[in-house]
């Protein structure tokens, strides 16, 4: 059934001219992944995962290949037209967070909605507020992002990930700015959301945040060389409890991190 | 339907928000960049004002004296080939007038008048100014009146009479505070009984006094003080404004009869109504607002050009930021009516201010150097429409950059 998949894409490639020398990036990617999953993408660096993302969130066009995003092909598209992609079937989290400055949370949540021209959801504000209640930051919605911690503005970032109703979310490296007890209330969240129904794909590095995902993929060389379910599943909240209980300075003293 | 537009006028609401709250952000930066346009709104209002202004004098002056009238000056502007300046032959007679004034129907006043000048003593001092022989209608050609005593008559005329009738500042410079109906001045060493003093009429378009007067009996001017038959000049009303050019038409003809020119030969004589003088002058005038315009238009544009700049400026610096809303699904018109409307807020505020400046400088204008400034709302209007196509034509370039922006490459922007 071609409408529970939510990525379907077949022998994408992807090259990048530099000077005279043509690099492939992407050389042939095969990959499917249905609504509900929770795929982590690992891979060194120059691997090919980061266009890779690029690619699954629209931002960037595949060479050659076929991409079927949420049953939709996504091919030969104009600027406006991937723009829309974006704006109704991905959310998007990043290793910075990329929220405005000196904009409050509910504004920073609420900014896909404004770009939203389909009138899908009737009120935005209501939705920002549900989507950073989702995040569990219902207390800190006029709050700007200089005012919050890393891990803070992260979930910031998720709300507002959340806030357009998706069809997936794609977060680039979502752990990388955050030590480690925040990371693993980020990927709690992340596990929370997908216990939800959430499909979502992270790019990571790490091996210990990848194994919160159900499922692994590995790049070598712009190629898939490995995609497994991952056994021996973590379960962040219970990694949690099992942590020294955190110091208060810990918990507002990450405040700020690299913007 | 309802839902639709508070939608959108939330949207509007946010973009203001937006806009506002960005620009407030670099604050000096704003004002700086508004001061350009401010200064280049405030100079075209001024400017078309002091141009409009100069138009209306010209045009109060002109009729006061007298929009209707007629003014005829002997010789011609050619004779025989060589152009000779209008008055340069004395041919005009008293003769003339009277036949202007039984003969043509459309004439409502005609008056001679012999120009000349003099020392002056009576009252207190001495003075010298210009003495004017007129007829007894020259005070309804010239739309001026009497501030007391009576003017020269019919009798006075055919009697030659030694009597006078004073301008103001003859007045103010020889009798100071008394009355001078009644009193005796010398002209030229002849007595002249007083018997009435003018309005003031201030100063002439060309700057001349024209309170700076006396008025006399044209017979008395022409036998008693020059000596000589002719008259300098004859000044006619028309019985209206449109029936002018009728009036000039049947002055001509009996001119050219009592002449005896022939058929064919150039006028001895020159015409010319006030009507064709306020179009001369008013023609300048537009020319001149125009120049002044076109050149405080320049530096509103001066202004644009500073809005450009720092707009280019503004889009560098926010490149990540255009990068997120790129990535949440803003499209290209998003971002460029996102930088429009900071460019547009930046000139129209400009504009409110520039005009409210505009209001002031002319004020001070007015009150300082006594200079007439008309600022009329339709200038305002479009300095204002102005400013808007500023902000738009000079944000347009910035603007549409941002939203070509590739978005990859934007998030990764420093």
């Amino acid at each position: 059934m071609p409408a529970t998949r939510v990525i379907e894409m077949r022998r994408i490639t992807k090259d990048y001219c530099v000077g005279d020398v043509t690099v492939h990036a992407l050389r042939g990617i095969d990959l499917s992944v249905e609504r509900g999953e929770f795929v982590a993408i690992m891979g060194a660096s120059g691997s090919g995962k980061s266009t890779l993302l690029n690619v699954l969130g629209c931002l960037d066009e595949p060479t050659a290949g076929e991409y079927h995003l949420d049953g939709v092909s996504v091919r030969g598209l104009s600027r406006d037209e991937y723009a829309h992609i974006r704006n109704q079937r991905i959310g998007f989290v990043f290793q910075t967070y990329n929220l405005l400055p000196r904009t409050s949370a509910l504004d920073n949540v609420e900014l896909p909605l404004f770009y939203d021209h389909t009138g899908r959801i009737a009120d935005s504000r209501v939705a920002a507020v549900r989507a950073l209640e989702r995040v569990g930051l219902a207390d800190r919605m006029g709050h700007e992002p200089s005012q919050l911690s890393g891990g803070q503005q992260q979930r910031v970032a998720l709300a507002r990930a959340l806030v357009n109703e998706p069809a997936m979310i794609l977060a680039d490296e979502p752990t990388g700015n955050l030590d480690s007890r925040t990371s693993i209330e980020v990927m709690a969240l992340f596990q929370e959301l997908n216990a939800q129904g959430n499909t979502i794909l992270i790019v990571t590095h790490e091996h210990d945040i990848a194994r919160y995902a159900r499922r692994i993929v590995v790049m070598r060389d712009g190629l898939i060389v490995t995609d497994r379910p991952i056994d021996g599943r973590r379960d962040a909240a219970r990694d949690l409890e099992a942590m020294p209980p955190a110091e208060e300075a810990v918990l507002e003293g990450s405040g700020g991190g690299a913007v | 339907m309802a839902g639709q537009s508070s939608v959108l006028a939330r949207r509007a609401r946010r973009l203001l928000k937006e806009a506002t709250r960005s620009l407030v952000r670099n604050r000096t930066r704003s004002i700086l960049t508004t001061l350009g346009i401010i200064i280049g709104v405030a100079s075209v209002i001024v400017m078309v004002g002091v141009g409009a202004g100069a138009q209306a004098d010209v045009k109060k002056q002109i009729s006061a004296l007298g929009a209707n009238s007629i003014q005829v000056w002997s010789g011609a502007y050619r004779a025989g080939g060589a152009f000779l300046g209008a008055g340069s032959m004395t041919r005009l007679s008293l003769e003339d007038a009277d036949l202007i004034a039984e003969e043509a129907a459309h004439v409502a006043a005609v008056s001679a008048i012999v120009r000349t000048g003099g020392q002056i003593i009576g009252g207190s001092g001495n003075w010298n100014t210009q003495v004017h022989g007129v007829s007894p209608e020259y005070l309804k050609i010239r739309a001026w009146g009497l501030a007391s005593g009576e003017f020269i008559t019919d009798r006075d005329v055919r009697a030659r009479s030694k009597i006078a009738v004073l301008g103001q500042t003859v007045v103010d410079n020889l009798f100071a505070d008394a009355d001078p109906v009644g009193q005796v001045i010398r002209v030229r060493n002849i007595p002249f009984r007083v018997v009435g003093v003018l309005t003031k009429k201030g100063a002439a378009l060309w700057g001349g006094d024209q309170d700076d007067v006396i008025l006399v009996p044209v017979t008395t001017a022409m036998y008693r003080l020059q000596g000589e038959r002719h008259v300098s000049q004859i000044v006619i009303s028309a019985i209206s404004m449109e029936e002018t050019q009728t009036a000039i038409d049947e002055i001509t003809e009996i001119l050219r009869r009592s002449h005896k020119i022939l058929p064919g030969a150039d006028d001895d004589f020159t015409i010319r109504s006030q009507a064709e003088v306020m179009e001369t002058m008013t023609a300048t005038q537009k020319v001149m607002t125009l120049l002044l315009g076109a050149v405080a238009a320049v530096s509103l544009i001066v202004g644009g050009i500073g809005i450009m700049n720092i707009m280019l400026v503004s889009v560098t610096e926010r490149t990540r930021e255009i990068g997120i809303r790129l990535a949440v699904g803003a499209r290209t018109l998003d971002i460029m009516i996102q930088f429009l409307a900071e460019s547009v807020a930046l000139s129209l505020v400009g504009g409110v201010i520039g005009a409210a400046l505009a209001y002031g400088v002319a004020a001070l204008l007015t009150r300082t150097v006594g200079m007439t400034t008309i600022l009329s709302p339709g200038v305002v209007v479009m300095a204002f429409g102005f400013a808007a196509a500023v902000g738009i034509f000079f944000g347009y370039y910035p603007a549409r950059k941002a939203a070509l922006l590739n978005p990859i490459e934007a998030l990764r922007h420093e």
